[in-house]
């Protein structure tokens, strides 16, 4: 077998596949924002040649398509050049949402281990629980998070609470499902073992179940951590766009700022490829004190 | 027949009789059967004939359906409960996040020795199964042979005087399964338990042996004990003795009787 190379392994087809679709990007940007060159050329009786289209397309203030550039200056100027506490910087609104992400992610997850250590110690639970946790993902999440924010709003709970509520209705469910087939993961023989030691359920739980059903609770936290930043963006939208990344989104929208809402989007994407990345190494941490084959 | 005051297992007229979606399946059928302390007494059969079954029944993992069974005088379960026995499966099932000297604490934190009491019965019983200096070692950093080692060892590590073990060595290439009965003589020598064995070779029953029950399938049932002649001291030589092979043939023509090849 070879030695990995970063430049080699990594680093080529991954910038490889950057540069294409930053290059495909550019060309939509151009076929895209055409159209809008044209017609105030038309209106101003001028003709508009190719080289003038292309320039212009790069630098449009409401793009149907934003090129890169722009959107990476506007992150750039929302970022660095605004005072992190500004209503205008989006180190901001990241902060916000990121918040409610975190804390429902936090409810999220405990809900979800919790809910499973009921489905598979109990038989009634097993049977009455699974078909709600599954129908309560069938409902859509754009429709019920205004009302989550209305009800809890009427009994005074408003804030922070409310969105991470919705982050925890979309993150709880891969918990339940990933931690229920966990600790369902013993072999018959590991089971056995524990009867002929006359274990006790406490024991058998913490001395075998809770340690087999790792790699699946990592796996699951993986995919709940990205849907609670969904959840919280979501969260964000029906409270009148106050702050955090989806009330950048719906600004906006309602203003056309599309290097406004694609700023946002990018910085939703990354911070999420963040908190799913640092899942990845807790869970690759965890596995290696557990004594995982490297 | 009266059960023996020295039996550790007694089974009189023992039956199981599994429910399937087939209909009912006759596991074990009438089953009588004294194990004396000390005794190493082996289950020999081919599959199907309900060995590992009733080494189940002994265990408390199965409920025998008929007949009735005492291990050391009491209920399996009575005595699952008292953890009269150690069990050994046919795959190490070692927990792969625990190391050896962990897998082999298991036991003993489950039944609350103390952590000093925990640490000089680790090492005493690596030793036991030559295994010493390989306790801070994870399961799969070791050969199959020596994680089979690891889990007999995890069995003798608290103190039941029955050990059970279900073709401990069935999934091990013949070399590495001569050296381990070799071993295990020696450690049941020094040990002084008692041992079931449940296996599908007939020099290895022969050579462990004092007693070999030969079961057959179709229902379940015991069709031969053979009380073995050989002397407890056995050198792997002993295998070309008349003697050896004189109770090897008995061994097989007990098999050949109870089980119709034309099937």
């Amino acid at each position: 077998m070879r030695e990995e190379s970063f430049l080699r392994d990594k680093l080529l087809p991954i910038s490889t596949v950057v540069l294409l679709l930053v290059a495909g990007w550019y060309v939509a940007a151009v076929f895209l924002n055409a159209p809008f060159e044209r017609d105030t050329a038309d209106r101003a009786g001028t003709e508009i040649g190719f080289s003038e289209i292309l320039r212009n397309t790069m630098a449009q203030e409401r793009p149907v398509l934003p090129a890169p550039h722009q959107v990476i200056a506007e992150i750039w100027d929302t970022t660095a050049n605004k005072a992190i506490t500004s209503k205008r910087s989006l180190v901001y609104h990241a902060w916000i949402t990121l918040s409610a992400t975190l804390l429902g992610f936090g409810i999220g997850t405990v809900l979800g281990v919790l809910l499973a250590v009921g489905i598979v110690h109990n038989r009634a639970m097993d049977r009455s629980l699974m078909p709600w946790v599954i129908a309560s993902q069938t409902i859509p999440i754009l429709a019920i998070a205004p009302m989550i924010i209305v009800v809890l709003n009427a009994i005074g709970i408003s804030g922070l609470l409310p969105k991470a509520l919705i982050s925890t209705y979309l993150s709880f469910f891969p918990v339940v499902v990933g931690m229920v087939k966990g600790l369902r993961s013993p072999e018959t023989i590991q089971l056995d073992l524990m009867h002929t030691y006359n274990a006790s359920p406490a024991q058998t739980f913490w001395k075998l179940r809770w340690p087999s059903s790792m790699p699946y609770l990592f796996t699951s936290l993986k995919v709940a951590v990205a849907i609670s930043l969904v959840g919280a963006i979501v969260g964000e939208l029906p409270t009148g766009a106050v702050a955090g990344l989806g009330a950048r989104l719906l600004a906006g929208s309602y203003y056309g700022q599309t290097v406004q809402i694609w700023a946002a989007l990018f910085t939703a994407a990354a911070l999420a490829a963040v908190l799913v990345m640092i899942v990845g190494l807790a869970h690759t941490a965890v596995l290696k004190r557990m004594g995982a084959k490297p | 027949m009266t059960s023996n005051p020295a039996s550790v297992v007694s089974a009189r007229n023992l039956g199981l009789t599994f429910e399937t979606s087939d209909g009912p399946v006759n596991a074990l059928t009438g089953v009588n059967l004294d194990v004396v302390k000390g005794d190493f007494v082996s289950f020999i059969g081919p599959s199907g004939c309900g060995k590992t079954t009733f080494l189940r029944v002994i265990a408390d993992l199965e409920k025998a359906t008929a007949g009735t069974i005492s291990v050391n005088g009491m209920t399996p379960e009575e005595a699952r409960r008292r953890r009269a026995y150690g069990y050994v499966f046919q795959a190490a099932a070692l927990y792969p996040w625990r190391t050896i000297e962990k897998n082999i604490a298991l036991p003993l934190e489950i039944m609350g020795y103390s952590s000093e009491d925990r640490k000089a019965r680790i090492e005493r019983t690596l030793e036991l199964v030559n295994l010493s200096g390989f306790g801070k070692k994870y399961p799969w950093q070791l050969s199959g042979g020596m994680q089979q080692r690891a889990s007999i060892a995890r069995a003798l590590a608290f103190d039941a005087d029955l050990l059970l073990m279900d073709e401990p060595f069935g999934a091990l290439d013949e070399i590495v399964r001569d050296h381990l009965n070799e071993q295990l003589l020696k450690l049941w020598a020094r040990t002084d338990k008692t041992i079931c064995f449940v296996t599908h070779s007939i020099p290895e029953a022969v050579y462990l042996s004092t007693k070999i029950i030969v079961m057959s399938p179709r229902p379940g049932r015991v069709t031969d004990v053979i009380e073995s002649t050989l002397p407890r001291e056995r050198p792997l030589g002993i295998r070309e003795t008349p003697e050896f092979l004189e109770i090897a043939h008995r061994v097989r023509e007990g098999l050949r009787a109870g089980h119709s090849y034309d099937e």
